[in-house]
């Protein structure tokens, strides 16, 4: 049934389809819709869940890992300093495969205090062994909710699912809300890999020597090596059961393409009208959205951009000292592949500026004009003095 | 209950805490009254070590270990997943050090007490960080000497009272412990067991034969002159309100002070002060017992 929903209420309505049992969580703008949302779907009785109010994010990610370590499905959600104050308990979560889901919405870090958009909260988190999925509307929001669990289940590593703060979380859009029924075929209650019980008593998180240390840490980077097929099995899975599909990767017009945008997001959905109009005035420009950022799909991306002179990567972020992030990781991707792209970096939209299509046809010309990348990433719009 | 030699130990031999801790003294007790229906969440404390490496466990019970900070919040998170899979007879208890109890971990602590969660939360007390090395907690009495209040820099600030801020939440129950009084200690456990709802703690001394300077033979003999001169009173708390004092203690603290390589430095001065801070909590605390 489609429905004008909230950016937050998609994740709010999939978190009440998956029937999570467990949700713990700690208010932070801009993701207090979310949590207020489940909050009354706890006590109207609509979702059978407790929810735990705790004293931090911290607690909310200690909580679940409890919670999760019993064998139940579990949620939380944050934003930012929120997301940082975690940090701790991101790498616990992985490092005890236990498949929790966090919506997370993308917020500017402080100082100075800003509420407003920028990736650097959750990609700056790229080490913890979460798996990361970026979200460009709120269908794609509440779809990817209902997948997180099941791969998360399945692959037993925590997911976030990310989108934009307001130009997603705040935003209404029509949203199909699937069936109960359709849910729970796609999603049956969960059988817990991992489970305390009084009858069967072991140990969980305990203290391990060098000499297996090593082989937990391997078997967590081969869980993340299975995600891709996982993924695109359930992707596949989904879209026979409610017809959409995402990728980890949408590849727009890049076929024929001389340039290519690469983006994530809610900039995807800009980029989409900046590709039509560019289109339309005889330029060969094509799209790259990457929603996996970890695992990072080193294959897709390479794919994609076969044949492609030149990317130009947006970043909504910055690792300072180094640059925008998935332009990072996109050279990464490319290395050692010789026909891959020149990649040029641009970084906009820090702290919640606007990047309108004309910013995105601005990086356009100004990639289509040079000849050779510049060492560091491009700073677009920036105020003069 | 009590002593019953029916109940087998659900602790194994051969757990690595070192030899006379008041610590594993008090877990082997804690869980004979427990029994095992028990799940227990420990944080990093010397209890991270003494559980056991991987692939195995000193414990009959299931052990969660988790994050240092967050003894009380992944105790209340279980709960939750234990509540809504129908077992509401699984006791979880929290199992942590003063490190993780009046430091890190006290947020959380104060969090999963306020929502009430329905767990035993014990802190076995050893006063100061003696898995890492004997440095000074909040928990570290004045006086104290550790590794990072060395030689003359020893410890000048009190003890933290950690039941009266668990009795300012107007926790169900909150009472103190030893090892050297065993039967109160376990009657205890069994009062907090059998209520299995809403929050309660545990405040258990816990000698430190390694850290306190003493013979690992006098762990017990300690922990009884720790009562005996009102340095640790024997209490119970209900709601906040109701206070039961469970013995009187007599003697002076001198005699305690000096048996411990760590208070040998104190001067007779220095032991009249503490002294007097005993004696003022005492009142303090007696002025409760008798409202």
């Amino acid at each position: 049934m489609k429905q004008v929903l909230e950016g937050s209420h998609a994740v709010s309505e999939a978190v009440r389809l998956a029937r999570v049992q467990v949700i713990s969580a700690y208010p932070i703008t801009p993701q207090t819709h979310i949590v207020e949302a489940i909050s009354e779907q706890c006590s109207s009785g609509r979702l059978a869940a407790r929810f735990m109010c705790v004293e931090s994010e911290h607690s909310a990610m200690a909580s679940v890992i409890g919670a999760a370590s019993g064998g139940v499905r579990t949620f939380t959600a944050t934003s930012g300093q929120g997301l940082a104050y975690m940090h701790e308990l991101l790498h616990w979560a992985s490092g005890a495969r236990l498949p929790i889901v966090m919506a997370e919405v993308n917020r500017a870090l402080a100082p100075g205090w800003n509420i407003w958009v920028d990736q650097t909260d959750s990609l700056s988190q790229r080490d913890t062994g979460w798996i990361q999925l970026y979200c460009e509307d709120g269908q794609e929001v509440l779809d990817t909710t209902l997948l997180a669990y099941r791969l998360a289940e399945e692959i037993n590593l925590p997911v976030m699912v990310i989108l934009d703060a307001f130009f997603l979380s705040h935003t209404y859009e029509p949203v199909d809300i699937p069936d109960q029924e359709q849910v729970d075929e796609f999603l049956p209650p969960i059988e817990a890999k991992i489970i305390l019980d009084t009858a069967d008593p072991f140990a969980l998180g305990q203290m391990v020597p060098p000499g297996a240390y090593m082989e937990m840490r391997h078997d967590i980077q081969l869980a993340m090596e299975r995600v891709p097929t996982t993924y695109q099995q359930m992707d596949g899975l989904f879209a026979e059961l409610f017809g959409r599909s995402y990728g980890d990767v949408d590849s727009v017009l890049c076929d024929d393409a001389d340039i290519v945008l690469v983006v994530s997001g809610t900039v995807t959905g800009t980029c989409r009208q900046a590709l039509a109009d560019l289109r339309s005035l005889g330029e060969k420009a094509g799209m790259l959205k990457i929603k996996m950022f970890r695992p990072f799909p080193n294959e897709p991306i390479r794919r994609a951009l076969k044949g492609v002179s030149k990317i130009a990567v947006v970043d909504r972020n910055c690792s300072f000292g180094a640059g925008g992030i998935f332009a990072q990781e996109i050279r990464s991707a490319l290395c050692n592949f010789e026909t891959g792209p020149l990649v040029y970096s641009y970084i906009a939209g820090l702290g919640g500026r606007d990047i309108t299509g004309d910013t995105l046809k601005e990086i356009y010309y100004r990639t289509k004009s040079s000849e050779m990348p510049e060492m560091h990433s491009v700073w677009i719009g920036l105020n003069q003095e | 209950m009590m002593n019953n030699p029916t109940q087998p130990d659900l602790i194994h031999p051969g757990h690595v805490a070192c030899p006379g801790c008041g610590a594993a003294i008090a877990m082997k007790l804690a869980l004979r009254v427990m029994g095992p229906k028990t799940m227990v969440v420990i944080p990093a404390c010397c209890w991270g070590v003494i559980a056991g490496p991987y692939p195995q466990s000193s414990l009959k019970v299931p052990v969660l270990q988790t994050a240092f900070a967050t003894a009380g919040a992944a105790a209340g998170g279980l709960r939750a997943a234990l509540d809504m899979r129908g077992d509401a007879e699984t006791v979880v208890m929290a199992w942590a050090g003063d490190g993780g109890t009046f430091d890190i971990g006290l947020q959380s602590l104060s969090g999963a007490v306020e929502r009430n969660d329905n767990i035993l939360y014990v802190c076995y007390d050893n006063e100061a960080y003696m898995n890492t090395g004997v440095q000074r907690s909040s928990s570290t009495p004045y006086g104290t000497r550790t590794t990072t209040t060395p030689g003359s820099g020893w410890k000048r600030s009190r003890k933290k009272n950690i039941v009266e801020i668990l009795a300012a939440h107007r926790i169900a129950y909150a009472a103190t412990a030893s090892i050297a009084f065993p039967e109160d200690m376990m009657r205890k456990f069994e009062k907090a067991r059998q209520m299995n709802r809403g929050s309660r703690f545990l405040h258990v001394y816990a000698t430190c034969p390694t850290g306190w300077g003493i013979a690992s033979d006098k762990s017990i003999h300690i922990a009884r002159l720790a009562v005996q001169c009102n340095m640790f009173p024997l209490y119970e708390v209900e709601n906040g309100m109701a206070y039961t004092l469970n013995y009187q203690g007599k003697e002076a603290v001198g005699a305690y002070l000096k048996a411990q390589r760590r208070f040998r430095h104190l001067s007779k001065d220095d032991i009249g002060h503490v002294q007097a801070m005993v004696d003022e909590d005492w009142d303090l605390l007696m002025q409760k017992v008798s409202r």
